[in-house]
């Protein structure tokens, strides 16, 4: 079923861990999770996030993609095993540097709050005063382009506006991490691509760390350094393959043969992984 | 310009006048028809004929059984929403008191208000207390339930975003809780009316300081059937008009962000 060679784009996720990289950000350490009512929704996983990459997940539905992040974002704990942020706990999280933002599946936005009170409620809650956090709000929402949608209610802007405010919500505090967990599942394939865009010149020019989970193999192709492909039952993690395209990335790899070729990989991957336990072939 | 027909706010307002003219006067056509005695139905002129003359004293009746139905209202809003917080601060205050809650809003007030007239001296008092217990239940429920209804992601948001107790039950919880508060608002304010004058009749005080419950059994022993109506008028007037700030009010609180305020797009 493998019979790709993919030699150049693949390399085995021991290597991921090498010595030659920079410390990594956060390090899943055979964290697993089964939750209260016996589902076993993660096997224990390792996988080291590096500094500066975009890394994602992928795979079928159930297989513990949105189980993994949360466990990053220390929004669950893990039944067994542990993980570490910057080397230590969570507590090392919201000093300088080191700072993590979420964005959820939906825009999940204080429908009595304006655009501009949503944007700033991660401010508000540290205790940053309006005069400072006003310049703040200003400009993600600019970079999101929404500017001029301050006073506007959530309830008002469409829901691809609305993903956007959500996005310009966790940009706003400058995150160093950034976990978006199927932010752009909702929208239609023309947005997506533009916010894909986006997103992706924002990494490259923040030097973000991101984690992002999707259903589509052509934006994890488009958009990431490392593609994690899971697999269900128990959810643990299948392949990874590691895309080195250079940066900045446009229209240009989207129709490149490479950018086909990648996609055809991933998509054959994410088959196996998705077979019923007995039948799929070993990794 | 839009025809006025077609200008939502004029058919919202015109046809129900036009409803309630072709009724009165129907009404009024028919009693003179066939000359039913006032003792037994009054022409809609004769209740105004009575409203005007006894007005004075209808309207001292009014504002007493306003003053009751607001002291009401009011205790049953900042204890309903009192114990609406306890609720949320404590599940085992909530699993403890609930019940009770539920007991004193399914025992009739009728049968319970003789019992408070003897226990509480002041009438006045008396009667706030009955219609209070009305009142009070659609506040506690109404509240509490708000208070619970938190968009999970949301919480998930305030808690990765450290945000303390008071942060949260400010900017979180008590927003969310907005549109059933008011929901809980328009019910309790209606029932407070009701209350008040439910106890006004258990009491059947007179004298000064009498409310239009006891103007209305006063007109029904002196068969002056008029004024009776003329009564019944003014409890709908005031109920509809509490209704009506009520309805207000939310629309101020809500009206920009919350589904049911909100204008439905044309
Ligand atoms: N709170 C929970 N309690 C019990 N089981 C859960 C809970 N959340 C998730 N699960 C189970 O854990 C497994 C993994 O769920 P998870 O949400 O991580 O999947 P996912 O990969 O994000 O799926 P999708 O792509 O559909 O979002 C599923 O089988 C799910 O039923
Ligand atoms: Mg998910």
């Amino acid at each position: 079923m493998l019979a790709l060679n993919h030699e150049e784009a693949v390399t085995s996720h021991e290597a991921t861990a090498s010595p030659s990289r920079k410390p990594s950000i956060v390090d899943v350490l055979s964290a697993n999770k089964i939750y209260a009512d016996g589902t076993e929704a993660l096997a224990p996983v390792d996988l080291s996030i590096a500094p500066g990459e975009f890394l994602t997940l992928i795979g079928p539905s159930g297989c513990g993609k949105s189980t993994l992040l949360k466990l990053v974002a220390n929004l669950i704990d893990p039944t067994d095993g542990r993980l570490q942020w910057w080397r230590g706990g969570f507590d090392q999280v919201g000093g300088e540097g080191r700072r993590l933002a979420f964005v959820f599946q939906d825009a999940t936005l204080m429908p009595w709050a304006r655009i501009s009170s949503n944007v700033s409620l991660p401010l508000d809650l540290a205790g940053v005063p309006s005069a400072q956090s006003k310049p703040r709000v200003a400009e993600a929402l600019k970079r999101v382009g929404l500017e001029g949608f301050e006073n506007r209610y959530p309830r008002q802007l469409s829901g691809g506006m609305r993903m956007r405010v959500s996005i310009a919500r966790a940009l706003v505090t400058n995150p160093d991490l950034l976990l978006m967990d199927e932010p752009f599942g909702a929208l239609d394939e023309f947005t997506r691509n533009r916010l894909d865009s986006d997103l992706l010149a924002l990494w490259w020019e923040r030097k973000l760390t991101c984690v992002f989970v999707t259903h589509s193999i052509y934006e994890a192709v488009f958009l990431s350094t490392r593609v994690v492909v899971m697999a269900a039952r128990p959810g643990r993690i299948y392949r990874v393959m590691e895309i080195d395209e250079p940066q900045p990335r446009g229209e240009a790899f989207r129709n490149s043969a490479r950018f086909a070729d990648l996609c055809r990989q991933l998509s054959a991957w994410l088959a196996d992984a998705s077979l019923p336990s007995p039948v799929r072939a070993s990794p | 310009m839009k025809p006025l027909m077609e200008s939502e706010r004029f058919v919202r307002l015109a046809a129900p006048i036009l409803v309630g003219a072709f009724l009165i006067g129907g009404w009024e056509l028919a009693c003179r028809h066939w000359q039913v005695p006032v003792f037994l139905f009054p022409k809609p002129s004769d209740i105004a004929r009575s409203l005007m003359n006894d007005a004075p004293t209808l309207l001292g009746a009014l504002w007493v059984t306003m003053r009751i139905t607001f002291q009401a209202f009011l205790c049953a809003v900042v204890l309903g929403t009192l114990i609406a917080f306890l609720f949320v601060q404590s599940r085992f205050l909530e699993i403890s008191l609930f019940p009770y809650a539920v007991l004193l809003q399914v025992t009739p007030v009728v049968a319970v208000a003789p019992l408070i007239i003897i226990l509480v001296k002041n009438t006045q008092a008396a009667l706030t207390v009955c219609a209070t217990l009305v009142a009070l239940f659609p506040m506690i429920s109404n509240t509490t339930i708000g208070l619970r209804s938190v968009d999970q992601g949301l919480a998930n948001l305030f808690r990765m975003n450290r945000a303390g107790r008071t942060a949260t039950l400010l900017r979180l919880r008590i927003p969310s809780a907005l549109p059933f508060f008011f929901a809980g608002l328009r019910i309790s304010s209606g029932l407070a009316l009701i209350g008040a004058v439910v106890a006004e009749f258990v009491a059947g005080t007179g004298g000064r300081g009498s409310g239009l419950a006891y103007e209305i059994l006063q007109s029904g022993f002196q068969l002056d059937i008029p004024r009776m109506f003329a009564a019944l008028f003014l409890i709908a007037f005031a109920g509809v008009s509490l209704f009506l700030l009520m309805a207000w009010l939310s629309k101020l609180a809500l009206g920009g962000w919350h589904e049911s305020e909100v204008a439905r797009e044309a």
